[in-house]
């Protein structure tokens, strides 16, 4: 526990504190980055991306060791990766634009064939002198140990510039990603501004292989914005929020990875941001699984007494169990089926309310107001009392009231 | 003003009734789409479903085929629930419903509306596809039984959603938005389609959204918008009272009184 | 081609196109239903179902393995739904938030629990073991006919052979709902079809293809075999039955070629070692897409000019 307080405030060694900044500057890029392809309804794209960048590590080792260098430089690799993940994206694209396949097939496609394509390639690099050392495995699920300083700085220098860059062009991906049609006709260049997505995605990717591994780092490019979207009906804040989820995955997750050498830093990441997507799934305010079944009840109650007390106004008899029940509950109806006191005043004020609201649907044009009409909201909540006192005036005089 | 049009249910539904419903509520999410709705449509006759872009016509539908769920209400076809009676039921849903790249030909979706009646595994017999033949050729679709259905216009997909229907033999035909976006031809083609199964005692009921042509083409109309407005005979329930409370703004005073002085 | 062949390459060719068989039917259902990456969901969720049969049960045999996967499968296809109905999130994004977390917790479980004294990581996950999965028994053609030989096939030939006939019989035999289903679910629900219970059955149908393969063959092939033949056999034609078929010939020949190329290719350059099998056949399924989209006769979208 004390390593882990340690590690969570920076305190467990200089390496160590450079990882969690890095993950944590990570986790912020992945989630605010992830967020504009998720509001996009594109939230695999990410995956093909990541799967795309196995055959890149490889080759790129290949390339280094052939030109006589060291096959494991960072550097190289990521460089390597990030051309074979802009492959696959095109080739996602063409698939698109070419073919009758849609995307999530094409995305399915790429991802499976790059990836199989890159375990090709691994297997051929075990089989040269000095691949059997390359650890490029790691890249699979990501690792820290053996993380080399210089590792850490790139990690957690690319995912500053990362998050730069999402601030800078917040606005128009905010636009895209919610009405690509209105962005095109504000002039917009929505193709550029889609493929700046699809490009910090991959700038994510590719800093992240290392720490979190290609797998995983899907993980971190979803999760965060679903999370997010638990809380807020705003894309800005979703996007910000998903940062801030993600920023905190990556930080908690890293210290733990550092206080306890055996639990690896990817799947603790990326289990951390599943922990908080599950709390926000049962226990958001508006779309949580808990809201979302509270809400229901209350909705079906008042659609049921609604239409209850409209038949008692009637004097017809009700016949739905439910209604019934609700009635009854809450004292509007005997158990004989006959109106209470309290019923036949809620009753009459409920039929009057409809009669008004079909004045109004004659005599008031503003089909906006009109139409808040849903059977359960009030006239009084919508227009105010002048109107409703004309709308009584063109009620029939033994109608009114 | 009178009170003509305040909703009253019926004590109980009437059994003779192709499609009747009462209290029937059906919401997408916290807002309700129709409000404690009743309606019974009569038999043997040609019935259009009226109302504004959103006002819950093929909501209508789908909620009284259980295709989504409802939140009160009751649902009776011929007198039966729904479920014991969908041999009875012929369904056209919205053309844009499905995906009109799949892999497969005219005939074979004129056959889909065979499948109640072969089954599973019974082998398609040279009988169900000269009746499949035979629907296509109803609708004036005779030519085009092996095309890929993506390669038809508009109005010949719709045409061949209507002769699937025809296969089914029901005795109910419930048509979403049948004439939306289909050439002239083809509107003419469906409502002869249609007309001659009213005269073989058929019931049609039909979303539609072309005021000016509801008095040619039907015989009873619901007027809804969230609730029901108005029911009955084209000449008592499609007038310019009703439609100016189902439309409200929408369509001026002028447009109203020409459209309801075509149904008087 | 004589007893070296019988014994070295002629099983692991035959379980690998059983395997690319039983995944390329359902696959090509759930092109059409734009389910494609389900495939790709539950091939990753197999990997915290073995381990947690393996934590359970505490030995790796195929029984538990199997059932725990399919588990697992059915266990994320539950929560994709609750997440993309209750959440109303778009289901590529409940697809992903479900599997990378599940798989997250089984790598996690794996590293956590001892697992060095059997055979079970996340590259054999990944790449299976088609190479190994040989003959030995035999010693030529005629062993076909040999009783004993026959008796020490491996394991994993019979039983995915069976899985690719059970699929094959209830491809067959629900091939008139599943086509309304997927072409028109509106209908099909108004006619009285089961519409989601099809989905589900032919989810779990995927799902089991997913289990039984990926042990043998790895979670590469099951995704590529998933996708690349029946979307390669979708560029072909315009009929149902037609695609079906193109994409049963593609997935037997991925999985010859790509175990040939994989076995011989190196050999055939000069080079000392074979590559990976599982990564050669997803390559090669990939290529004869590649080629489909370029020459398929019906690679065009409708309206879109097939030179595109």
């Amino acid at each position: 526990m004390a390593t882990f307080l340690n590690a969570l405030f920076l305190q467990a060694g200089y390496n160590a504190a450079l990882v969690a900044l890095g993950a944590a500057l990570l986790g912020f890029a992945a989630g605010a980055g992830g967020s504009f392809l998720f509001l996009r309804k594109r939230a695999l794209v990410s995956d093909a991306v990541a799967h795309a960048t196995l055959p890149g590590v490889g080759l790129a080792f290949i390339v280094m060791v052939a030109l006589g260098g060291d096959g494991r430089s960072l550097p190289g690799l990521l460089l390597g990766s990030a051309i074979t993940a802009w492959l696959g994206l095109l080739g996602v694209e063409w698939m698109v634009r070419r073919t009758r396949l849609s995307e999530d097939a094409a995305i399915g496609a790429i991802l499976s064939v790059f990836f199989g394509i890159g375990i090709v390639l691994l297997t051929i690099i075990q089989s040269m002198s000095q691949g059997r050392q390359a650890g490029l495995e790691g890249f699979l699920l990501g690792s820290t140990a053996g993380m080399l300083f210089q590792d850490a700085v790139l990690i957690a220098g690319g995912g500053a510039a990362v998050v730069a860059i999402i601030w800078l062009l917040r606005r128009p991906m905010t636009m895209v990603a919610f009405d690509p049609g209105f962005a095109a006709a504000r002039g917009m260049n929505v193709r550029r501004v889609d493929l700046a997505m699809v490009g910090l995605v991959l700038a994510v990717t590719v800093i992240g292989l290392k720490l979190v591994g290609l797998i995983l780092i899907v993980a971190l490019l979803i999760i965060p914005p679903v999370t997010a979207r638990f809380w807020s009906e705003r894309a800005e804040t979703v996007v910000w929020a998903a940062g801030v989820i993600g920023a905190v995955s990556g930080w908690v997750g890293a210290a733990l990875s550092a206080s306890a050498p055996d639990l690896p830093t990817g799947p603790i990441i990326v289990l951390i941001s599943a922990g908080l997507f599950s709390l926000s799934l049962l226990f958001a305010p508006a779309r949580g699984v808990l809201a979302s079944i509270l809400a229901r009840r209350a909705f079906q109650a008042r659609v049921h007494r609604r239409q209850g007390l409209l038949a008692l106004s009637r004097s017809e008899p009700v016949h739905d169990p439910l209604t019934l029940r609700i009635l009854r509950r809450e004292g509007l109806m005997r158990a004989d089926g006959v109106a209470t006191d309290k019923g036949g005043i809620a009753s009459t004020r409920v039929a009057r309310d409809e009669r008004r609201w079909s004045i109004a649907r004659r005599l008031h044009h503003d089909t906006a107001l009109i139409g808040r009409y849903d059977g359960l909201t009030p006239i009084d909540e919508v227009f105010t009392r002048d109107e409703i006192a004309q709308f009584d005036a063109g009620l029939p005089a033994a109608e009114g009231v | 003003m009178s009170d003509l049009h305040v909703v009253t249910s019926p004590a109980t539904l009437d059994p003779a009734s192709p499609l009747a419903v009462r209290g029937l509520t059906v919401s997408y999410g916290e807002k309700p789409a129709l409000f404690s709705l009743d309606a019974s449509f009569p038999a043997g006759a040609m019935s259009a479903i009226v109302g504004p872009n959103g006002a819950g016509k093929s909501t209508f539908l789908k909620a009284a085929l259980g295709l989504i769920p409802r939140v009160s209400g009751e649902v009776t076809i011929f007198g039966h629930d729904v479920n014991r009676a969908r041999d009875r039921i012929a369904y056209v849903p919205q053309r844009a419903s499905v995906d009109w790249d799949f892999p497969t030909t005219a005939i074979d979706v004129v056959l889909m509306g065979l499948y109640g009646q072969i089954g599973l595994w019974r082998r398609i017999s040279g009988a169900h596809r000269a009746r499949a033949r035979a629907c296509l050729d109803r609708v004036g679709m005779a030519d085009f039984a092996d095309r890929q259905i993506g390669q038809l216009s508009g109005g010949q997909q719709q045409r061949v959603f209507l002769a699937r229907a025809l296969a089914q033999d029901a005795d109910l035909f419930l048509l979403d938005e049948p004439f939306a976006g289909v050439d002239a031809a083809t509107e003419a083609a469906i409502i002869e389609v249609l007309k001659s199964l009213k005269a073989e005692g058929r019931s049609v009921v039909a979303v539609h959204h072309d005021l000016s042509t509801v008095s040619a083409y039907f015989d009873h109309v619901l007027l809804v918008n969230l609730r029901r407005i108005a029911e009955g005979p084209i000449a008592t329930a499609f007038t310019a009272d009703t439609l100016s409370e189902t439309y409200g703004g929408r369509l001026g005073a002028l447009q109203i009184e020409g459209l309801a002085l075509v149904g008087t | 081609m004589g007893a070296e062949f019988v014994q070295f390459s002629l099983t692991p060719i035959l379980i690998g196109i059983f395997a690319a068989v039983a995944c390329a039917l359902p696959g090509n259902f759930l092109i059409l239903r734009r389910q494609a990456l389900i495939g790709d969901a539950i091939s990753h969720v197999v990997l915290p179902g073995i381990v947690v049969a393996f934590l359970i049960t505490g030995v790796v045999t195929t029984g538990p393995m199997l059932l725990g996967a399919a588990g697992a499968a059915l266990v994320a296809v539950v929560l994709i739904e609750v997440v993309r109905r209750v959440g109303k999130i778009e289901p590529g994004a409940a697809m992903g938030v479900v599997f990378t977390s599940m798989f997250a917790g089984g790598v996690l479980l794996l590293e956590q629990s001892d697992t060095s004294s059997v055979h079970l990581d996340v590259e054999h996950a990944l790449m299976g073991n088609l190479e190994q999965l040989i003959w030995l028994r035999a010693d030529g053609w005629g062993s076909l006919l040999d009783p004993v030989a026959l008796a020490h096939l491996p394991e994993e030939l019979p039983r995915m052979a069976l899985i690719a006939a059970i699929i094959g019989l209830l491809t067959m035999i629900f091939w008139r709902p599943l086509k309304l289903a997927s072409f028109d679910e509106g209908f099909a629900r108004a006619m009285g079809l089961p519409v989601n219970l099809i989905g589900l059955g032919l989810v779990t149908a995927a799902a089991a293809a997913a289990v039984a393969a990926f042990d043998a063959v790895g979670s590469i092939i099951v995704i590529a075999m998933f996708i690349c033949p029946p979307a390669a056999a979708r560029l072909m034609t315009n009929r149902l039955g037609i695609q079906v078929a193109w994409s049963l010939l593609f997935a037997v020949l991925s999985a010859i070629l790509g175990y040939v190329l994989a076995g011989y290719g190196p050999i055939w350059i000069g080079a000392a070692s074979s590559v990976s099998a599982a990564g050669m056949v997803a390559a090669v399924s990939g290529a004869i897409l590649g080629l489909t989209c370029l020459f398929g006769p019906a690679r065009g979208r409708v309206g879109v000019a097939a030179g595109g």
